[in-house]
């Protein structure tokens, strides 16, 4: 791929706006990561196929390594940095703390984008079966854990969120 | 052999509280991962780094007549270029197997294998570059399938210089123990079955990833996501002509291994030569295709097994025959070819065993190390024929097992040294949680129930480097601010060996685990272990933590001592207080003891270390399999086959494994959870597939794991057999819970549908015909009746 010069774009980002300079055919994921230095969305495949790179656009889950960084004006784009509590001693969103205190993460590679396609799933549906969580989870590889500790993970923050 | 025989915990202390052995943990780096913190290899930047890429070979097996890389080189944004020429030096994690190289050097020997590389200022300049370098080859015939790589050859056709013969053998095993042709002529029930396994591979989530910076230090400094960094260093220094105190080693956070990242790699060693070159940082990451064609995955393997059971039915005799393919380099591969057949010997008496095993060169990507490395493929083979024993013989096969079963503290016949065994504990419990008895041979068609066994090496006993010094040694720190240091080169890599080293420390010295902080990434700092394989961190480097552990208590305790005036044999540590056992009015706040201590050294310090005590037998190969203690497995699966599709959908499986003791419940779960996982990965859908030397599936869309929908629920059962010699009696939970699975799925399968697989994976498709070919009998069998 020819490089054909960087063009100025203004993405928002976990509620802040980023200037950035970007060439045209810019994935998200690398702007995120290279461009912006928010790490915590991981690049897994390049394809679309492990969901470690997922993140948040307008509250839908996407694979970052499938958008075009310049596509993604006006968007709201959420990615794992945004997710916070203020009410956490470590500023853990419920999901992150259940996914620490349930073993949802062993190499911890494919949580990012884990935690995000949950996050999308509960805002949704609160009160998710076992089922619908293994299903929502499907595009996302985890290679460790055999998704038990992460679908338990899921099922505690619902409740927790529901509380 | 008894239990007395072995050497009790030489450290235990009799009235120490232990507060956090056994307790279930988070694991240490649980919420910073969780919260997207963690640091990989890809997540460090450094100022004025150069992007690597690597030319790769379109053909599998070709002289090199030459590589002209001027018009790469003379582009601009290019620093550097690199051929096999200018590092010719070879390597391997295995002194017998130094057949890697940087990059090829007068041929290539497989379709992917590294050829030329270049450092420059982008990406895209980078490929551009690697397109304009020009290379001429004079094809080779490629070998492809194993036999082929069997048969006689001259010598420009073999794949490496050191072969058995005139072949591209790599290895070859012969062992005979007792008179297994009598066994076999003397047997009740006999069957000779063969198996045909493709490879598997890790698929990890992160792709290989490394950073390098030779700098003005003339330092080389090598960020890398590597299992075992010291065999890193080792390689780079030979391939570099380093000195290895000037090379460092950093394992940043390592987005999962499963054996996959266990091998010094050759893109490794070229990221370090070009900065070498250039004088800058170089990094290269893999796209998930270079991953694959990366592999050092299982090995493919053929399978011939003879199993003899006698009038009582016992097991009488074992005739086995292994043939795997080891792709282009070594790798691991010599050990593999052994475990093939050494793993045969458990959990199970076998009294006569023979075993052949070879290994052979290909021009295929190399395989290598994964989880249950060697053991997987001959344990299908094992608890299939026992299965269709007992089928035959009318036998159930939990009874069978049972009957069976080696014994705690004996000895195998190939001399392995066997000390706790919980392998009818977990035939017991597996079973009864699943319902055997009700269910086993009266599900409705369709509908059935399996179970086989495993055993696995907790560490291997005999380190790959024949140098003397321990296996892992852990060195520990305390200053001021109270917080104790630890550090090793224990890699963790997800599963959890970190919080073990932190879990171990924090509970000798009788403080929350939050006083600990593990730094077990850099080889400057971390004093040596051999790394993560072999499923040996938690004994060996678990060992080493608590050695170290228990000499910083002393010195605490000594502190404790000398503030009241009683014999520091009174004390220990507990709720961060040194408390006298006899008198526990008398105490001491832990951070007094530790100014006390202080005194006139300054912070402290202490190292532990372990190394295992010599075993085994005397004859050639004795080593290979021999272990300080093994884990044993029991598993149940209950499946059901769908009537029109044929797909087998998995209910419930019942994990029993004995782990020695649980020092972390979660932990020791999840990793049965994980290696569950893997496995039925293996038996239901996963294969690493070749249109000739293309590997045909490299990326998760056409190499399928299971997904979330598709994993059924797991059950792990904790089976605690307390090992005498593992740290507070903990063994090996990383690999051996892999083992049972795949057996176990074809076993419930044929009680499901009454027919039998012996190819994997087991695939919808392959159930279908079978069930079609079935019908057809039954039908013929009906009219000719």
């Amino acid at each position: 791929m020819k490089s054909t010069g960087k063009r100025i774009l203004k993405l928002s980002i976990n509620g802040t706006v980023h200037e950035c300079a970007a060439e045209p055919q810019a994935l998200l994921l690398d702007v995120l990561r290279n461009e912006l230095g928010l790490f915590g969305t991981k690049r897994g495949c390049d394809m679309g196929t492990c969901g470690c790179c997922n993140v948040l656009v307008d509250g839908q889950v996407q694979m970052s390594c499938l958008l075009l960084a310049h596509d993604m004006t006006g968007k709201e784009i959420e990615t794992i940095e945004g997710l916070f509590d203020v009410g956490d001693p470590r500023g853990l969103h419920p999901l992150q703390r259940a996914w620490a205190e349930h073993g949802g993460s062993q190499c911890g590679f494919c949580t990012p984008g884990f935690v995000m396609t949950a996050k999308a799933l509960l805002t949704e549906e609160p009160d998710p079966s076992e089922e619908r969580i293994r299903e929502a989870l499907s595009g996302n590889v985890c290679r460790c854990t055999g998704y038990k500790k992460i679908v338990e993970a899921v099922q505690s923050a619902a409740a927790e969120i529901r509380s | 052999m008894s239990q007395n025989d072995l050497p009790p915990h030489a450290h235990e202390h009799p009235r120490q509280k232990h507060g956090l052995i056994g307790k279930r943990l988070p694991l240490v780096d649980a919420w910073r991962k969780a919260a997207g913190q963690a640091v990989y290899t890809d997540d460090i930047h450094l100022p004025g780094e150069l992007v690597g890429k690597i030319l790769r070979s379109p053909h599998a097996h070709a002289k090199i007549l030459s590589i002209d890389t001027s018009e790469a080189l003379a582009m601009d944004g290019v620093h550097c270029t690199l051929i096999g020429k200018e590092a010719p030096n070879s390597f391997g994690v295995l002194p017998v197997s130094q057949d890697e190289t940087a990059l090829a050097v007068d041929k290539v020997i497989y379709l992917g294998e590294n050829l030329a590389a270049v450092a420059a200022d982008t990406e895209e300049i980078a490929l551009e570059a690697l397109s304009r370098i020009k290379v001429e080859y004079e094809v080779l015939d490629s070998f492809l399938d194993m036999e082929q790589s069997c048969r006689e050859i001259s010598d420009d056709l073999k794949i490496h210089s050191k072969v058995v013969g005139n072949t591209n053998i790599h290895k070859e095993v012969h062992q005979d123990f007792g008179d297994v042709d009598k066994a076999i002529a003397e047997a009740a029930w006999t069957k000779t079955q063969r198996f045909l396994m493709p490879g598997v591979t890790h698929a990890f989530t992160e792709p290989m990833c490394t950073l390098a910076w030779f700098n003005a230090d003339e330092r080389l400094t090598l960020w890398s996501a590597q299992q075992v960094p010291h065999y890193l260093q080792r390689a780079l220094a030979k391939v570099l002509e380093m000195d290895m105190h000037r090379i460092r080693v950093v394992r940043p956070t390592v987005g999962g291994g499963f054996g996959g990242k266990s091998d010094p790699f050759p893109h490794e060693m070229v990221a370090a030569l070009l900065s070498r070159k250039c004088k800058k940082p170089v990094r290269i990451l893999f796209d998930r295709e270079e991953v694959f064609y990366s592999n050092h995955g299982r090995h493919p393997s053929k399978i011939q097994m003879t199993l003899a059971i006698d009038k009582d039915h016992k097991i009488s005799g074992m005739d086995l025959d292994c043939l795997i393919d080891g792709g282009a380099s070594g790798s691991f591969g010599v050990v593999t070819t052994y475990y093939n057949g050494v793993l045969a010997n458990g959990p199970y008496r076998l009294p006569n065993f023979r075993y052949h095993g070879r290994r052979v060169y290909s021009n295929r990507p190399p395989s290598g190390a994964m989880r249950g490395h060697g053991a997987v493929n001959t344990r299908f083979a094992y608890e299939v024929l026992i299965d269709e024993a007992c089928a035959d013989l009318g036998e159930d096969p939990r009874d069978f097992r049972l009957n069976n079963a080696l014994e705690a503290y004996t000895k195998t016949i190939n001399e392995f040294r066997i000390t706790t065994n919980g392998v009818v504990e977990c035939i017991e419990r597996a079973t009864e949680a699943a319902g055997w008895k009700d269910k086993f041979g009266k599900l409705p068609h369709g509908h059935g129930i399996g179970m086989a066994c495993g055993f696995y090496i907790s560490g291997s006993a005999l380190p790959i480097h024949w140098d003397g010094i321990p296996q892992s040694t852990v060195h520990l720190k305390i200053d001021i601010d109270g917080g104790v240091t630890i550090h090793s080169l224990a890699a963790e890599i997800g599963q959890g060996s970190d919080t073990m080293l932190a879990q171990i420390v924090a509970d000798v010295l009788g403080l929350p685990i939050h006083y600990c902080r593990v730094f077990s990434e850099d080889t400057d700092t971390a004093p040596l272990d051999l790394g993560s394989y072999s499923s040996r961190v938690t004994f060996m480097a678990g060992n080493a933590a608590r050695m170290a552990a228990e000499n910083m208590r002393k010195l605490l305790v000594a502190a404790a001592a000398d503030l009241t005036g009683y014999p520091s044999e009174h004390f220990v540590m507990e709720e961060a207080q040194v408390v006298n056992a006899t008198m526990p009015e008398v105490r001491v706040d832990y951070m007094e003891a530790l100014k006390r201590a202080m005194k006139d050294c300054g912070a402290l310090q202490s190292s532990g270390a372990y190394q295992a005590p010599p075993m085994g037998g005397k004859f050639k190969g004795a080593a290979a399999g021999l272990s300080p203690t093994y884990s044993f497995q029991s598993f149940v699966v209950e499946l059901s086959v769908d009537p029109l599709t044929c797909k087998p959908k998995l209910h419930e499986i019942w994990a029993a494994h004995d782990c020695g003791r649980a020092l972390n419940p979660l932990a020791v779960e999840a990793q049965i959870e994980g290696s569950v996982h893997m496995g039925l990965g293996q038996v239901l859908c996963e294969s690493f597939d070749y249109n000739k030397a293309n590997v045909l599936n490299p990326n998760f869309l056409d190499y399928r794991t299971l997904s979330p929908t598709e994993t059924p629920a797991i059950h792990p059962i904790l089976v605690e057999t307390m090992d005498p010699e593992g740290p507070f009696g903990a063994k090996e939970c990383g690999e051996g819970p892999l083992l049972p699975i795949l057996p176990a799925v074809a076993n419930a399968l044929h009680d499901a549908i009454g027919i039998r697989f012996y190819e994997m994976p087991i695939t919808a498709d392959k159930i279908y015909r079978a069930v079609q070919k079935q019908k057809k009998l039954a039908r013929r069998n009906l009219v000719q009746g």
